[in-house]
C-alpha cells in the first residue's frame, strides 16, 4: 500500500513536472543568452494548440508535437526580432507574445474545429507513445513509476543536452558569455546578435513542446484552460533553479511533485481541502526562495538592451 | 525645432495603436471576414446608443485601476505581475465586507472601499516585503502570490457557511454597500415612470452604470499628484531610475520598495472592490485567471506609464472587449481578433525604434 502511494505519487510528479521542464529550458537558454522571455506562457498555449491541432489532422500526436516546436520557433522569432533587432524592453514584447499567443491559438482553433474553442481529441493510439508500456507487470510498482509517455523522457533527454551544450560546448561558453557581458564578447569576435538570435528561437521551441506535452500525452487535447499559467510557473522553476538546466529541473520536480500530492490526496481519504492543497506548491516556492536562494544570481546583461555601436 | 512625433510617448501610442488595427484588419481579410464591416460593427458596438458607452466604461472600469497599478510599480522600479491576485483578494473582501457587516450606505461603501484597499496593500506588500528582506525577485512571488490568491478566494467562497446555497459565488452584498447609480429606486414604478420618459437615461440605467468609473478617475488623479508633488513620489522615483544613486542620496530603498508594491496592492484591491460594490455584487468560485491583472499590465504599457494614461488606455481597451464581443453574433469573425490587436498594439509599443525608423524611412522618400 504505502509502496503502491509511492509509486503513484513519483509517476504522477514526471507527468506533471514534463511540460514545465521543457518550458523552463527553454527559459534557460534565453536568458543565459542575456534575453528574458515572460511570453512563454503564451508560447506553450499557442503549443498546446498546435500540438492538438495538426496532431488531429495528421493522426499523429508526434507531428503534433513537431509543429508545436516550429510554430513556438516562430513566437520566438518575434520576440527575438523586438528584443535584438528593434531593442524592445524584454518584459512588455514578453506581454505582448502572452496576448498573440493564446489570441492567434484561439482565433486557428475556431478556424480548425468549426467555431469550437478547443480541438478534437485524438484517438488514444494517435497519442504520443509509451516505450515502456508492456515492460513491467501492469499496475507494479515500477510499471506506474516508469510507464511514460515518450515525452517524459525526451525531457530530461533534453536537460541533459542544454547542460551539455551551456557548460561543455564552444557555444554554450558563447551563449553565456553573450548573456554575461555582450560588450567583451563582441570584441571578441562573437556575433552578439547571431547568438541571442538562436537562444531565443529555442526557447520558443521548447516552450512550444512544453504546450504539446500537456495537450498530445497528458490529455489528448487542447482547451482553453489547459495552460493556466504553467509557462509562468516555469519561469518561476528557471529562476529558483538558478538560470541552470539541471536547477530548473529540480525546481520542475518540486512542483510536479506539489500537484501530484493534490491529486493523491483524496485517496488517503484525509480530509484536507483541495483548495488549500493547490496552494501549496506556490506557497513551498515562496518559502524556499526566502530560505534558500536569496539575491537573485540571473546573468548580468539579463534583460539589458545590447546595440552594436 | 517642432518635436517629432514619434519621440512623443503619445505619438508612438498613436502609432501603435493604429498599426495595431491595421494588423487585425489583416488578419480578417486573410481569414475571409470584411475588416471594414468588422470595425463598423465595432464601432456602432462602442458608440451607438448610450447603453453601449455605458457598458464600455464599467468594462473599462476594473482595468484602469489595475493599470494604474502596474503603472505605478513600474514607475518605482518594479514589475507588479500580481495584479490579479491582489485584484482577487480585494474582491474577496469587498464580498464579504459588503455582506456581514451592515452599516448606512453613507458609511458602509467607504468602509468597504477602505477593507479592499488595505487588503490589496497587504496582499502586495508581502512581494515589497520579500524584495526588500530577502532580495525575492517580485515578478516570481508575485506569480505565484496570484495563485495562492486565486486558491484562497476559492476555498473562502466555497466554504459551506460562507457560499450562497444552491451557487459558487458568496451571498450578494448588502444595498448600502452598492455603488451602483440609483440601483433602488430605478427599479421602484417612480424610477421605471422615469425612465419611460427619458430614453437617454432610461437606456443608460438599464446598465449597472456605478461610481466605480469616477473612483478610478479620483485614484488616477491622485496617483498622479503622489508622484508629481510629494516627496513620497519622488523618493519612489528615484529608486526606480536609478537605485545606487537614490540610496546614496539617502533614500530608504527597502522601505520604498514595500511601499510601492503596498500602493500597487492597494489599487488593485481597489479595482476588485469596484468590480464587486459596481457590477458582480458577489465574489464567485475561479476556475482560471480573469485577467484583469494582466490587461492592467497592457494598458499601463499602452497609457506610457502614466496616471492619466491608463484611464485613457483603459478605456480603449474596455471599448475594444466590449465592441469586438459583437463581431461573432454579426458577422461571425472570431473575437479572439481582440486579443491579437491588443497584443500587436503592445508588441510595437515596446519597440519604438522601430516606429521611428519607419518614420525616418518615409522622410528620406520624401527627399
Amino acid at each position: 500500500m504505502i509502496l503502491e502511494s509511492i509509486a503513484f505519487l513519483l509517476g504522477t510528479t514526471l507527468m506533471y513536472a514534463t511540460p514545465l521542464i521543457y518550458t523552463s529550458l527553454g527559459g534557460t537558454i534565453s536568458e543565459n543568452s542575456g534575453v528574458i522571455n515572460i511570453g512563454l506562457e503564451g508560447i506553450m498555449f499557442m503549443g498546446a494548440f498546435i500540438g492538438a491541432g495538426i496532431g488531429y489532422y495528421t493522426h499523429s500526436g508526434w507531428i503534433g508535437f513537431l509543429a508545436a516546436g516550429i510554430v513556438g520557433g516562430l513566437f520566438g522569432l518575434i520576440h527575438a526580432i523586438a528584443c535584438i533587432s528593434f531593442t524592445a524592453d524584454q518584459v512588455v514584447s514578453g506581454i505582448a507574445i502572452n496576448f498573440l499567443g493564446p489570441g492567434f491559438a484561439l482565433l486557428l482553433s475556431r478556424l480548425m474545429f468549426d467555431g469550437a474553442a478547443m480541438t478534437l481529441p485524438l484517438p488514444l493510439d494517435e497519442k504520443i507513445s509509451r516505450p515502456l508500456n508492456g515492460l513491467f507487470q501492469q499496475n507494479s510498482f515500477f510499471d506506474m513509476i516508469l510507464n511514460r509517455y515518450s515525452t517524459v523522457y525526451l525531457a530530461f533527454l533534453l536537460v541533459l543536452v542544454v547542460w551539455f551544450v551551456l557548460y561543455k560546448t564552444r557555444l554554450g561558453l558563447r551563449i553565456r558569455s553573450v548573456g554575461e557581458h555582450p560588450e567583451a564578447a563582441a570584441t571578441l569576435g562573437i556575433n552578439v546578435y547571431k547568438i541571442r538570435y538562436m537562444s531565443v528561437i529555442a526557447s520558443g521551441v521548447f516552450a512550444g513542446f512544453g504546450g504539446a506535452a500537456v495537450s498530445v500525452a497528458i490529455v489528448s487535447q487542447f482547451r482553453i484552460t489547459l495552460i493556466s499559467g504553467q509557462g509562468f510557473i516555469a519561469l518561476a522553476a528557471m529562476i529558483f533553479g538558478k538560470w541552470k538546466p539541471q536547477g530548473a529541473m529540480w525546481a520542475c520536480l518540486l512542483f510536479g511533485l506539489a500537484q501530484a500530492i493534490v491529486v493523491f490526496m483524496p485517496r488517503t481519504g484525509l480530509d484536507v481541502s483541495s483548495q488549500l492543497l493547490s496552494m501549496l506548491p506556490y506557497i513551498l516556492t515562496m518559502v524556499l526562495l526566502v530560505l534558500f536562494v536569496g539575491k537573485s544570481v540571473a546573468p548580468t546583461a539579463d534583460g539589458k538592451i545590447y546595440e552594436k555601436l | 525645432m517642432k518635436k517629432k512625433m514619434t519621440d512623443s510617448p503619445l505619438g508612438l501610442t498613436l502609432i501603435s495603436v493604429f498599426l495595431g488595427l491595421l494588423v487585425g484588419a489583416l488578419i480578417l481579410l486573410i481569414i475571409g471576414y470584411n475588416p471594414i464591416e468588422a470595425y463598423k460593427v465595432i464601432l456602432m458596438g462602442i458608440f451607438s446608443s448610450p447603453r453601449y458607452i455605458s457598458w464600455t466604461v464599467i468594462y473599462a472600469t476594473p482595468i484602469i485601476l489595475t493599470g494604474l497599478s502596474v503603472a505605478f510599480a513600474f514607475k518605482t522600479g518594479l514589475f507588479n505581475i500580481g495584479a490579479e491576485g491582489q485584484f482577487i483578494i480585494g474582491a474577496l473582501t469587498a464580498a464579504l465586507a459588503g455582506y456581514y457587516v451592515p452599516m448606512p450606505a453613507l458609511l458602509h461603501i467607504p468602509f468597504v472601499l477602505l477593507c479592499s484597499l488595505t487588503a490589496g496593500a497587504l496582499w502586495g506588500g508581502i512581494a515589497g516585503y520579500l524584495k526588500a528582506r530577502y532580495g525575492v525577485n517580485e515578478v516570481i512571488s508575485t506569480i505565484m502570490l496570484n495563485w495562492i490568491a486565486l486558491y484562497l478566494n476559492n476555498y473562502i467562497v466555497l466554504n459551506d457557511k460562507i457560499k450562497r446555497p444552491g451557487s459558487e459565488a458568496t451571498n450578494k452584498i448588502l444595498d448600502s454597500a452598492k455603488i451602483i447609480f440609483f440601483d433602488t429606486w430605478k427599479k421602484s414604478s417612480e424610477g421605471i415612470e422615469f425612465r419611460k420618459a427619458h430614453p437617454f437615461w432610461g437606456d443608460i440605467f438599464r446598465t449597472p452604470a456605478n461610481a466605480g468609473f469616477l473612483i478610478a478617475i479620483l485614484a488616477a488623479l491622485i496617483i498622479w499628484i503622489i508622484l508629481k508633488k510629494t516627496t513620497l513620489g519622488y523618493s519612489l522615483k528615484a529608486v526606480g531610475f536609478n537605485k545606487d544613486a537614490a540610496e546614496f542620496g539617502g533614500i530608504n530603498i527597502k522601505a520604498s520598495m514595500i511601499n510601492s508594491m503596498a500602493i500597487a496592492g492597494a489599487l488593485s484591491g481597489l479595482a476588485g472592490a469596484v468590480q464587486i460594490m459596481g457590477f458582480t455584487r458577489e465574489a464567485s468560485a475561479l476556475s482560471a485567471m480573469e485577467g484583469f491583472g494582466f490587461e492592467g499590465i497592457s494598458v499601463s504599457l499602452i497609457g506610457a506609464v502614466h496616471p492619466i494614461g491608463c484611464v485613457l488606455s483603459g478605456l480603449l481597451y474596455g471599448a475594444l472587449k466590449y465592441g469586438g464581443s459583437k463581431i461573432q453574433p454579426a458577422i461571425g469573425a472570431p473575437y479572439e481578433i481582440i486579443n491579437i490587436i491588443m497584443g500587436t498594439i503592445v508588441l510595437f509599443i515596446s519597440m519604438p525604434k522601430l516606429i521611428r525608423m519607419m518614420k525616418l524611412k518615409k522622410q528620406k522618400e520624401r527627399i
